[in-house]
Protein backbone atom coordinates (compact mmCIF):
# COMPACT_ATOMS: atom_id res chain seq x y z
CA UNK A 1 0.00 0.00 0.00
CA UNK A 2 2.83 2.59 1.09
CA UNK A 3 4.82 1.61 -1.85
CA UNK A 4 1.66 2.61 -4.33
CA UNK A 5 1.37 5.75 -3.07
CA UNK A 6 5.31 6.48 -3.01
CA UNK A 7 5.09 4.89 -6.73
CA UNK A 8 2.48 7.80 -7.36
CA UNK A 9 4.29 10.50 -5.65
CA UNK A 10 7.61 9.50 -7.89
CA UNK A 11 5.65 9.33 -11.26
CA UNK A 12 3.34 12.68 -10.03
CA UNK A 13 6.71 14.35 -9.13
CA UNK A 14 8.75 13.23 -11.97
CA UNK A 15 5.82 14.87 -14.65
CA UNK A 16 6.05 18.13 -12.43
CA UNK A 17 9.57 18.65 -13.36
CA UNK A 18 9.23 17.68 -16.74
CA UNK A 19 6.71 20.23 -17.08
CA UNK A 20 9.01 22.88 -15.05
CA UNK A 21 12.12 21.92 -17.83
CA UNK A 22 9.58 23.03 -20.51
CA UNK A 23 9.07 26.47 -18.72
CA UNK A 24 12.26 26.92 -17.53
CA UNK A 25 14.00 26.60 -21.49
CA UNK A 26 10.60 28.67 -22.96
CA UNK A 27 11.55 31.08 -19.84
CA UNK A 28 15.56 31.15 -20.23
CA UNK A 29 14.74 31.59 -24.37
CA UNK A 30 12.70 34.58 -23.82
CA UNK A 31 14.73 36.50 -20.84
CA UNK A 32 17.88 35.66 -22.82
CA UNK A 33 16.57 37.74 -25.80
CA UNK A 34 14.53 39.86 -24.12
CA UNK A 35 17.38 41.02 -22.07
CA UNK A 36 19.77 41.64 -24.61
CA UNK A 37 16.86 42.75 -27.19
CA UNK A 38 15.29 45.22 -25.62
CA UNK A 39 17.26 47.95 -25.47
CA UNK A 40 16.87 48.10 -29.16
CA UNK A 41 13.64 48.20 -29.41
CA UNK A 42 12.58 51.84 -29.95
CA UNK A 43 9.74 53.82 -32.39
CA UNK A 44 12.56 54.43 -34.63
CA UNK A 45 13.76 50.99 -34.67
CA UNK A 46 10.11 49.57 -35.80
CA UNK A 47 9.34 52.72 -38.56
CA UNK A 48 12.78 53.98 -40.00
CA UNK A 49 15.19 52.13 -42.46
CA UNK A 50 18.28 50.67 -41.98
CA UNK A 51 20.80 53.07 -42.26
CA UNK A 52 24.67 52.54 -42.82
CA UNK A 53 25.07 49.38 -44.25
CA UNK A 54 22.40 47.60 -41.53
CA UNK A 55 24.22 48.58 -38.71
CA UNK A 56 21.82 51.46 -37.63
CA UNK A 57 18.96 52.45 -38.19
CA UNK A 58 15.33 50.55 -37.95
CA UNK A 59 13.89 47.00 -39.84
CA UNK A 60 10.54 48.37 -40.50
CA UNK A 61 10.99 46.74 -44.65
CA UNK A 62 11.33 43.49 -43.12
CA UNK A 63 8.71 43.73 -40.30
CA UNK A 64 6.44 44.73 -43.62
CA UNK A 65 8.31 41.87 -45.84
CA UNK A 66 7.08 39.24 -42.91
CA UNK A 67 3.71 40.51 -42.51
CA UNK A 68 3.18 40.28 -46.45
CA UNK A 69 4.82 37.09 -46.53
CA UNK A 70 2.53 35.54 -43.94
CA UNK A 71 -0.55 37.25 -45.02
CA UNK A 72 -0.08 35.75 -47.94
CA UNK A 73 0.64 32.05 -47.57
CA UNK A 74 -2.63 32.03 -45.49
CA UNK A 75 -4.58 33.29 -48.84
CA UNK A 76 -2.93 30.12 -50.58
CA UNK A 77 -2.98 27.77 -48.30
CA UNK A 78 -5.83 28.15 -46.21
CA UNK A 79 -8.60 27.71 -48.20
CA UNK A 80 -6.31 24.99 -50.69
CA UNK A 81 -6.04 22.72 -46.92
CA UNK A 82 -9.50 23.54 -45.75
CA UNK A 83 -10.69 21.80 -49.26
CA UNK A 84 -8.68 19.34 -49.31
CA UNK A 85 -9.95 18.29 -45.58
CA UNK A 86 -13.51 18.39 -46.73
CA UNK A 87 -12.61 16.11 -49.19
CA UNK A 88 -10.85 13.69 -47.60
CA UNK A 89 -13.37 13.97 -44.13
CA UNK A 90 -16.37 14.05 -45.69
CA UNK A 91 -16.35 13.07 -49.64
CA UNK A 92 -13.30 10.66 -50.35
CA UNK A 93 -14.62 7.19 -50.05
CA UNK A 94 -12.63 5.56 -46.66
CA UNK A 95 -10.01 3.46 -47.70
CA UNK A 96 -6.79 2.73 -49.43
CA UNK A 97 -7.38 5.92 -51.36
CA UNK A 98 -7.18 8.39 -48.49
CA UNK A 99 -5.12 6.71 -46.39
CA UNK A 100 -2.20 6.75 -49.29
CA UNK A 101 -3.65 10.36 -49.71
CA UNK A 102 -3.06 10.72 -46.20
CA UNK A 103 0.68 9.65 -45.71
CA UNK A 104 1.55 11.73 -48.90
CA UNK A 105 0.10 14.55 -46.90
CA UNK A 106 2.40 13.26 -43.60
CA UNK A 107 5.34 12.75 -45.96
CA UNK A 108 4.96 16.46 -46.96
CA UNK A 109 5.03 17.71 -43.32
CA UNK A 110 8.57 15.27 -43.23
CA UNK A 111 10.39 17.74 -45.87
CA UNK A 112 13.11 19.47 -44.51
CA UNK A 113 12.48 23.33 -45.49
CA UNK A 114 15.16 24.11 -47.41
CA UNK A 115 14.07 21.07 -49.83
CA UNK A 116 10.50 23.29 -50.27
CA UNK A 117 13.19 26.91 -50.49
CA UNK A 118 14.52 24.63 -53.67
CA UNK A 119 11.99 23.69 -55.45
CA UNK A 120 10.65 26.66 -55.06
CA UNK A 121 13.59 28.83 -56.68
CA UNK A 122 13.12 25.75 -59.39
CA UNK A 123 9.64 26.03 -59.77
CA UNK A 124 8.25 29.29 -58.86
CA UNK A 125 11.35 31.61 -59.45
CA UNK A 126 12.52 29.77 -62.33
CA UNK A 127 9.82 27.99 -64.19
CA UNK A 128 6.80 29.91 -63.54
CA UNK A 129 9.01 33.29 -64.19
CA UNK A 130 7.59 34.94 -60.66
CA UNK A 131 11.10 36.01 -60.04
CA UNK A 132 12.61 36.35 -56.22
CA UNK A 133 9.11 38.20 -54.88
CA UNK A 134 6.61 38.20 -52.23
CA UNK A 135 4.17 35.53 -54.67
CA UNK A 136 7.28 33.24 -55.42
CA UNK A 137 7.92 32.88 -51.08
CA UNK A 138 4.10 32.87 -50.40
CA UNK A 139 3.48 29.78 -52.75
CA UNK A 140 6.49 28.31 -51.65
CA UNK A 141 5.82 28.64 -47.64
CA UNK A 142 1.99 27.61 -48.50
CA UNK A 143 2.91 24.19 -49.86
CA UNK A 144 5.21 23.91 -46.17
CA UNK A 145 2.62 24.45 -44.15
CA UNK A 146 -0.02 22.72 -46.20
CA UNK A 147 -0.24 19.70 -44.19
CA UNK A 148 -0.23 21.66 -40.74
CA UNK A 149 -3.38 23.30 -41.85
CA UNK A 150 -4.82 20.15 -43.64
CA UNK A 151 -4.28 18.10 -40.19
CA UNK A 152 -5.35 20.52 -38.20
CA UNK A 153 -8.64 20.84 -40.48
CA UNK A 154 -9.13 17.13 -41.06
CA UNK A 155 -9.12 17.05 -36.77
CA UNK A 156 -11.69 19.72 -36.72
CA UNK A 157 -14.00 18.22 -38.82
CA UNK A 158 -14.24 14.71 -37.10
CA UNK A 159 -14.35 16.45 -34.02
CA UNK A 160 -18.00 17.84 -35.67
CA UNK A 161 -20.39 14.86 -34.04
CA UNK A 162 -21.82 12.44 -36.52
CA UNK A 163 -25.48 13.15 -35.00
CA UNK A 164 -25.44 16.79 -37.28
CA UNK A 165 -24.66 15.12 -40.44
CA UNK A 166 -27.46 12.69 -39.62
CA UNK A 167 -29.76 15.67 -38.58
CA UNK A 168 -28.96 17.82 -41.86
CA UNK A 169 -29.57 14.76 -43.95
CA UNK A 170 -32.17 13.41 -42.15
CA UNK A 171 -33.89 17.28 -43.01
CA UNK A 172 -33.41 16.21 -46.87
CA UNK A 173 -30.08 18.52 -46.73
CA UNK A 174 -27.53 17.48 -49.77
CA UNK A 175 -23.99 16.82 -48.72
CA UNK A 176 -22.89 20.19 -49.94
CA UNK A 177 -25.29 21.57 -47.78
CA UNK A 178 -24.49 19.24 -44.85
CA UNK A 179 -21.24 20.08 -45.14
CA UNK A 180 -21.33 24.38 -45.74
CA UNK A 181 -24.27 24.98 -43.26
CA UNK A 182 -23.53 22.76 -40.60
CA UNK A 183 -20.40 20.94 -40.43
CA UNK A 184 -17.96 24.00 -41.70
CA UNK A 185 -18.65 26.26 -38.99
CA UNK A 186 -18.77 23.67 -36.06
CA UNK A 187 -15.41 23.31 -37.33
CA UNK A 188 -14.20 26.38 -38.26
CA UNK A 189 -13.01 26.93 -34.54
CA UNK A 190 -10.16 23.95 -35.13
CA UNK A 191 -9.70 25.14 -38.72
CA UNK A 192 -8.57 28.21 -37.42
CA UNK A 193 -5.90 26.45 -34.91
CA UNK A 194 -4.24 25.36 -37.73
CA UNK A 195 -3.95 28.30 -39.09
CA UNK A 196 -2.50 30.25 -36.22
CA UNK A 197 0.28 27.35 -36.17
CA UNK A 198 0.31 27.47 -40.14
CA UNK A 199 0.84 31.82 -39.58
CA UNK A 200 3.46 31.15 -36.67
CA UNK A 201 5.50 28.74 -38.92
CA UNK A 202 5.40 30.90 -42.11
CA UNK A 203 6.49 34.14 -40.14
CA UNK A 204 9.69 32.59 -38.84
CA UNK A 205 10.79 30.11 -41.34
CA UNK A 206 13.91 31.45 -43.57
CA UNK A 207 15.28 28.17 -45.66
CA UNK A 208 12.05 28.70 -47.71
CA UNK A 209 12.47 32.33 -48.16
CA UNK A 210 16.03 32.12 -48.71
CA UNK A 211 15.64 31.91 -52.90
CA UNK A 212 12.79 32.99 -53.28
CA UNK A 213 11.44 36.16 -51.80
CA UNK A 214 13.94 37.45 -49.20
CA UNK A 215 16.64 39.56 -50.10
CA UNK A 216 19.59 41.79 -47.86
CA UNK A 217 18.54 45.23 -48.46
CA UNK A 218 15.08 46.51 -50.28
CA UNK A 219 12.61 49.25 -50.62
CA UNK A 220 9.26 49.12 -49.69
CA UNK A 221 7.59 46.40 -51.95
CA UNK A 222 5.14 48.20 -54.43
CA UNK A 223 3.55 44.81 -55.98
CA UNK A 224 3.23 40.86 -55.02
CA UNK A 225 6.26 40.51 -57.55
CA UNK A 226 8.91 42.71 -55.18
CA UNK A 227 11.25 41.19 -53.35
CA UNK A 228 11.08 42.05 -49.46
CA UNK A 229 13.11 41.83 -46.66
CA UNK A 230 12.04 39.66 -44.27
CA UNK A 231 12.78 39.36 -40.86
CA UNK A 232 14.15 35.85 -40.16
CA UNK A 233 16.54 36.00 -42.91
CA UNK A 234 17.74 39.94 -41.76
CA UNK A 235 18.50 37.70 -38.58
CA UNK A 236 20.23 34.76 -40.35
CA UNK A 237 22.10 37.32 -42.43
CA UNK A 238 23.15 39.86 -39.73
CA UNK A 239 24.05 37.33 -37.39
CA UNK A 240 25.85 35.10 -39.74
CA UNK A 241 27.50 37.05 -43.11
CA UNK A 242 27.20 40.65 -41.62
CA UNK A 243 30.92 42.20 -41.36
CA UNK A 244 29.47 43.76 -38.56
CA UNK A 245 28.08 41.05 -36.12
CA UNK A 246 29.52 42.02 -33.27
CA UNK A 247 28.52 45.57 -33.59
CA UNK A 248 24.87 44.19 -34.53
CA UNK A 249 24.28 42.29 -31.89
CA UNK A 250 21.73 44.64 -30.46
CA UNK A 251 19.60 44.90 -33.67
CA UNK A 252 20.08 41.02 -34.26
CA UNK A 253 18.24 40.27 -30.97
CA UNK A 254 16.23 43.64 -31.56
CA UNK A 255 14.42 41.82 -34.50
CA UNK A 256 14.07 38.43 -32.93
CA UNK A 257 12.03 40.38 -30.29
CA UNK A 258 9.98 41.93 -33.07
CA UNK A 259 9.55 38.51 -35.03
CA UNK A 260 8.42 36.76 -32.26
CA UNK A 261 6.08 39.91 -31.22
CA UNK A 262 4.51 39.63 -34.85
CA UNK A 263 3.78 36.21 -34.64
CA UNK A 264 2.13 36.45 -31.11
CA UNK A 265 0.11 39.37 -32.16
CA UNK A 266 -0.50 37.53 -35.75
CA UNK A 267 -1.83 34.55 -33.51
CA UNK A 268 -3.62 36.87 -30.84
CA UNK A 269 -5.89 38.18 -33.78
CA UNK A 270 -6.78 34.78 -34.73
CA UNK A 271 -7.07 33.40 -31.48
CA UNK A 272 -9.59 36.08 -30.31
CA UNK A 273 -11.33 35.09 -33.49
CA UNK A 274 -11.68 31.39 -32.36
CA UNK A 275 -12.85 32.54 -28.73
CA UNK A 276 -15.53 34.51 -31.01
CA UNK A 277 -16.63 31.55 -32.52
CA UNK A 278 -16.68 28.94 -30.00
CA UNK A 279 -19.05 31.10 -27.63
CA UNK A 280 -21.92 28.96 -27.29
CA UNK A 281 -20.18 25.23 -28.24
CA UNK A 282 -21.50 22.70 -26.12
CA UNK A 283 -21.33 19.65 -27.84
CA UNK B 1 -50.67 -8.76 -40.96
CA UNK B 2 -53.83 -7.09 -39.13
CA UNK B 3 -56.92 -7.57 -41.11
CA UNK B 4 -58.72 -4.13 -41.05
CA UNK B 5 -55.67 -2.65 -41.83
CA UNK B 6 -56.18 0.69 -43.82
CA UNK B 7 -54.20 1.93 -47.13
CA UNK B 8 -50.46 1.39 -46.12
CA UNK B 9 -48.16 4.33 -46.73
CA UNK B 10 -45.24 2.10 -46.18
CA UNK B 11 -45.11 -1.78 -46.99
CA UNK B 12 -41.72 -3.79 -47.02
CA UNK B 13 -41.07 -6.97 -48.54
CA UNK B 14 -38.97 -8.89 -47.63
CA UNK B 15 -35.43 -6.83 -46.41
CA UNK B 16 -32.50 -8.46 -45.77
CA UNK B 17 -29.79 -5.79 -44.29
CA UNK B 18 -26.07 -6.83 -44.19
CA UNK B 19 -23.36 -4.50 -42.16
CA UNK B 20 -20.74 -5.93 -44.31
CA UNK B 21 -20.95 -9.93 -44.03
CA UNK B 22 -22.70 -9.78 -40.71
CA UNK B 23 -26.74 -9.98 -41.55
CA UNK B 24 -28.93 -7.53 -39.24
CA UNK B 25 -31.98 -8.15 -40.79
CA UNK B 26 -33.61 -11.50 -42.38
CA UNK B 27 -36.28 -11.49 -44.75
CA UNK B 28 -38.31 -8.52 -42.93
CA UNK B 29 -41.47 -7.88 -44.15
CA UNK B 30 -44.26 -5.35 -42.95
CA UNK B 31 -46.81 -2.90 -43.83
CA UNK B 32 -47.24 0.45 -41.90
CA UNK B 33 -50.81 1.68 -41.72
CA UNK B 34 -50.91 5.63 -42.81
CA UNK B 35 -52.14 7.89 -39.90
CA UNK B 36 -51.97 5.64 -37.28
CA UNK B 37 -48.54 5.44 -34.45
CA UNK B 38 -46.34 2.01 -35.08
CA UNK B 39 -44.04 0.73 -32.42
CA UNK B 40 -41.16 -1.11 -33.18
CA UNK B 41 -40.08 -3.21 -30.43
CA UNK B 42 -37.14 -5.67 -29.64
CA UNK B 43 -34.38 -6.41 -27.77
CA UNK B 44 -30.99 -5.22 -27.80
CA UNK B 45 -29.33 -6.14 -31.38
CA UNK B 46 -32.71 -6.85 -33.07
CA UNK B 47 -31.92 -4.94 -35.95
CA UNK B 48 -35.30 -2.22 -35.14
CA UNK B 49 -32.77 0.53 -35.47
CA UNK B 50 -31.26 -0.56 -38.42
CA UNK B 51 -34.85 -1.30 -40.05
CA UNK B 52 -36.13 2.65 -39.23
CA UNK B 53 -32.88 3.50 -40.72
CA UNK B 54 -33.45 1.84 -44.24
CA UNK B 55 -36.71 3.39 -44.22
CA UNK B 56 -35.33 7.32 -44.98
CA UNK B 57 -32.06 5.30 -46.25
CA UNK B 58 -29.93 6.74 -43.12
CA UNK B 59 -28.29 3.71 -43.62
CA UNK B 60 -25.76 4.65 -46.67
CA UNK B 61 -24.38 6.54 -44.41
CA UNK B 62 -23.04 3.77 -42.87
CA UNK B 63 -19.84 2.13 -44.13
CA UNK B 64 -20.70 -1.47 -45.45
CA UNK B 65 -24.18 -1.50 -45.04
CA UNK B 66 -26.18 -3.28 -47.73
CA UNK B 67 -29.94 -4.14 -48.48
CA UNK B 68 -32.24 -6.24 -50.42
CA UNK B 69 -35.51 -6.67 -50.62
CA UNK B 70 -38.10 -3.67 -51.29
CA UNK B 71 -39.38 -0.74 -49.79
CA UNK B 72 -42.83 0.62 -51.09
CA UNK B 73 -43.68 4.56 -49.96
CA UNK B 74 -46.71 5.27 -51.54
CA UNK B 75 -46.32 2.43 -53.66
CA UNK B 76 -42.23 3.47 -55.19
CA UNK B 77 -39.53 1.49 -54.50
CA UNK B 78 -37.27 3.83 -52.27
CA UNK B 79 -33.91 1.59 -52.61
CA UNK B 80 -34.39 1.62 -56.65
CA UNK B 81 -31.38 3.98 -58.12
CA UNK B 82 -33.68 5.98 -59.42
CA UNK B 83 -35.28 8.03 -55.75
CA UNK B 84 -32.95 10.47 -54.55
CA UNK B 85 -32.42 10.29 -51.07
CA UNK B 86 -32.60 13.68 -50.46
CA UNK B 87 -36.00 14.37 -52.06
CA UNK B 88 -36.86 11.32 -49.69
CA UNK B 89 -35.81 12.50 -46.70
CA UNK B 90 -37.84 15.92 -46.80
CA UNK B 91 -40.60 13.48 -47.18
CA UNK B 92 -39.56 10.85 -44.24
CA UNK B 93 -38.70 12.84 -41.91
CA UNK B 94 -36.67 11.40 -38.51
CA UNK B 95 -36.07 12.26 -35.09
CA UNK B 96 -33.10 10.88 -33.19
CA UNK B 97 -32.12 8.85 -30.14
CA UNK B 98 -30.16 11.98 -28.18
CA UNK B 99 -31.36 15.38 -28.85
CA UNK B 100 -29.30 16.70 -31.95
CA UNK B 101 -30.22 20.08 -32.06
CA UNK B 102 -27.71 22.34 -34.62
CA UNK B 103 -24.99 24.30 -32.57
CA UNK B 104 -27.43 27.32 -34.33
CA UNK B 105 -30.39 29.01 -32.79
CA UNK B 106 -33.77 28.00 -31.70
CA UNK B 107 -35.33 29.62 -35.31
CA UNK B 108 -32.38 28.46 -37.31
CA UNK B 109 -32.85 24.97 -36.39
CA UNK B 110 -36.66 24.69 -36.97
CA UNK B 111 -35.59 26.79 -40.18
CA UNK B 112 -32.80 24.50 -41.56
CA UNK B 113 -34.73 22.14 -43.55
CA UNK B 114 -37.11 25.04 -44.86
CA UNK B 115 -33.67 26.57 -45.71
CA UNK B 116 -32.03 23.83 -47.64
CA UNK B 117 -35.34 23.41 -49.69
CA UNK B 118 -35.08 26.80 -50.92
CA UNK B 119 -38.81 27.28 -48.96
CA UNK B 120 -38.02 30.73 -47.34
CA UNK B 121 -41.16 32.56 -47.79
CA UNK B 122 -43.14 33.36 -44.81
CA UNK B 123 -40.15 31.94 -43.13
CA UNK B 124 -41.19 33.23 -39.31
CA UNK B 125 -44.82 32.01 -40.08
CA UNK B 126 -43.72 28.64 -40.74
CA UNK B 127 -41.36 28.37 -37.83
CA UNK B 128 -44.07 29.46 -35.35
CA UNK B 129 -46.22 26.45 -36.61
CA UNK B 130 -43.81 23.86 -36.61
CA UNK B 131 -43.00 25.11 -32.66
CA UNK B 132 -46.77 25.06 -32.14
CA UNK B 133 -47.22 21.58 -33.07
CA UNK B 134 -44.24 20.27 -31.18
CA UNK B 135 -45.91 22.05 -28.41
CA UNK B 136 -43.13 24.00 -27.75
CA UNK B 137 -44.14 27.42 -29.04
CA UNK B 138 -45.21 28.85 -25.73
CA UNK B 139 -41.95 27.84 -24.04
CA UNK B 140 -39.91 29.02 -26.53
CA UNK B 141 -41.48 31.87 -28.04
CA UNK B 142 -39.10 34.71 -26.24
CA UNK B 143 -35.90 33.06 -26.60
CA UNK B 144 -35.83 32.19 -30.63
CA UNK B 145 -32.54 33.86 -31.19
CA UNK B 146 -31.02 31.88 -28.00
CA UNK B 147 -28.54 28.35 -29.10
CA UNK B 148 -30.58 25.69 -29.12
CA UNK B 149 -28.37 24.63 -26.47
CA UNK B 150 -30.21 26.56 -23.93
CA UNK B 151 -32.99 24.36 -23.79
CA UNK B 152 -33.36 21.54 -21.35
CA UNK B 153 -33.53 17.77 -22.90
CA UNK B 154 -36.59 17.36 -22.99
CA UNK B 155 -37.27 20.45 -24.96
CA UNK B 156 -33.97 19.88 -27.36
CA UNK B 157 -35.89 16.57 -28.66
CA UNK B 158 -39.16 18.93 -28.82
CA UNK B 159 -37.20 21.14 -30.76
CA UNK B 160 -35.87 18.33 -33.09
CA UNK B 161 -39.18 16.58 -34.01
CA UNK B 162 -40.57 21.00 -34.79
CA UNK B 163 -37.77 20.82 -37.30
CA UNK B 164 -38.36 17.28 -38.38
CA UNK B 165 -42.32 18.96 -38.44
CA UNK B 166 -41.29 22.21 -40.53
CA UNK B 167 -40.48 20.46 -43.96
CA UNK B 168 -44.08 18.58 -43.87
CA UNK B 169 -43.28 15.21 -43.92
CA UNK B 170 -45.97 12.46 -44.34
CA UNK B 171 -43.65 9.84 -42.20
CA UNK B 172 -41.77 10.78 -39.15
CA UNK B 173 -39.21 7.98 -37.83
CA UNK B 174 -38.71 8.21 -34.14
CA UNK B 175 -35.79 6.44 -32.85
CA UNK B 176 -35.96 6.01 -29.46
CA UNK B 177 -36.66 9.50 -29.18
CA UNK B 178 -37.28 9.31 -25.25
CA UNK B 179 -33.91 7.20 -24.13
CA UNK B 180 -32.42 10.10 -22.78
CA UNK B 181 -34.81 12.08 -21.13
CA UNK B 182 -36.73 12.00 -18.14
CA UNK B 183 -40.14 10.53 -16.83
CA UNK B 184 -41.86 14.14 -17.12
CA UNK B 185 -40.23 15.26 -20.59
CA UNK B 186 -41.03 11.47 -21.86
CA UNK B 187 -44.73 11.81 -21.23
CA UNK B 188 -44.85 15.49 -22.75
CA UNK B 189 -43.23 13.17 -25.94
CA UNK B 190 -45.78 10.65 -25.69
CA UNK B 191 -48.61 12.93 -25.88
CA UNK B 192 -47.05 14.95 -28.51
CA UNK B 193 -46.81 11.47 -30.46
CA UNK B 194 -50.91 10.50 -30.02
CA UNK B 195 -51.48 14.23 -31.29
CA UNK B 196 -48.94 13.66 -33.92
CA UNK B 197 -51.25 10.38 -35.81
CA UNK B 198 -54.03 13.10 -36.41
CA UNK B 199 -51.69 14.40 -39.90
CA UNK B 200 -48.68 12.30 -39.71
CA UNK B 201 -47.51 8.25 -39.93
CA UNK B 202 -45.77 7.74 -36.96
CA UNK B 203 -42.93 4.69 -36.47
CA UNK B 204 -41.61 4.85 -33.06
CA UNK B 205 -38.83 2.00 -32.32
CA UNK B 206 -38.52 1.79 -28.72
CA UNK B 207 -36.69 -0.57 -25.70
CA UNK B 208 -39.71 0.67 -23.55
CA UNK B 209 -42.99 -1.90 -23.93
CA UNK B 210 -45.01 0.36 -21.64
CA UNK B 211 -44.33 3.24 -24.11
CA UNK B 212 -45.55 1.02 -26.81
CA UNK B 213 -48.39 -0.02 -25.18
CA UNK B 214 -49.20 3.63 -24.51
CA UNK B 215 -48.75 5.53 -27.75
CA UNK B 216 -48.89 2.87 -30.27
CA UNK B 217 -52.02 1.35 -32.32
CA UNK B 218 -49.91 -1.35 -34.00
CA UNK B 219 -46.35 -3.23 -32.93
CA UNK B 220 -44.45 -5.31 -34.74
CA UNK B 221 -42.22 -7.03 -32.45
CA UNK B 222 -38.57 -7.91 -33.62
CA UNK B 223 -36.17 -10.66 -32.27
CA UNK B 224 -32.65 -11.55 -32.24
CA UNK B 225 -31.21 -11.97 -35.63
CA UNK B 226 -33.44 -9.70 -37.36
CA UNK B 227 -36.31 -11.37 -37.55
CA UNK B 228 -39.79 -9.70 -37.42
CA UNK B 229 -41.50 -12.31 -35.41
CA UNK B 230 -45.36 -10.69 -35.20
CA UNK B 231 -46.83 -7.63 -36.60
CA UNK B 232 -50.58 -6.61 -35.02
CA UNK B 233 -52.90 -4.49 -33.11
CA UNK B 234 -50.55 -3.05 -30.05
CA UNK B 235 -53.49 -4.73 -27.88
CA UNK B 236 -53.33 -8.01 -29.32
CA UNK B 237 -49.56 -8.06 -29.16
CA UNK B 238 -49.73 -7.85 -25.18
CA UNK B 239 -52.84 -9.34 -24.42
CA UNK B 240 -52.72 -12.33 -26.84
CA UNK B 241 -49.60 -12.74 -28.54
CA UNK B 242 -49.48 -15.08 -31.35
CA UNK B 243 -46.37 -16.21 -30.86
CA UNK B 244 -44.99 -17.84 -28.01
CA UNK B 245 -41.64 -15.76 -28.55
CA UNK B 246 -43.29 -12.66 -28.29
CA UNK B 247 -45.53 -13.51 -25.36
CA UNK B 248 -41.95 -14.88 -23.42
CA UNK B 249 -40.47 -11.05 -24.98
CA UNK B 250 -43.36 -9.16 -23.57
CA UNK B 251 -43.45 -10.61 -20.15
CA UNK B 252 -39.99 -9.80 -19.41
CA UNK B 253 -39.01 -13.82 -19.56
CA UNK B 254 -35.89 -12.43 -21.58
CA UNK B 255 -35.19 -8.82 -22.90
Amino acid sequence: MRLRRLTQAAAFAFLTLAMAAVLLALGTILYYILARGAGAISWEFLTSFPRRGMTAGGIFPAIVGTFYLAVGTLIFSLPLGICAAIYLVEYAPQGRAVRLIRMAVNNLAGVPSIVFGLFGLAFFVRLLGLGVSILSGSLTLAFLVLPTIIRASEEALRAVPQEFREGALALGATRWQMIRRVVLPAGLPGVLTGAILALGRAAGETAPIIFTAAVFSARLPNSPLSPVMALPYHLFVMATESIFYEETRPIQYGTAIVLLGLVLALDLVAILVRARLRRGRRW
Amino acid sequence: MPKEMLEPVIVVEDLDFYYGKEQALRGVSLSIPRNKVTAIIGPSGCGKSTFLKTLNRLHELIPGARVKGRVLFNGRDILSREVDPVELRRRIGMVFQKPNPFPKSVFENVAFGLRVNGDVSNLKEKVEQALRRAALWDEVKDKLQRSAFDLSGGQQQRLCIARALAVEPEVLLMDEPCSALDPIATAKIEDLILELKEDYTVIIVTHNMQQAARVSDYTAVFLTGGVMVEFAETKKIFENPANKMVEDYITGKFG
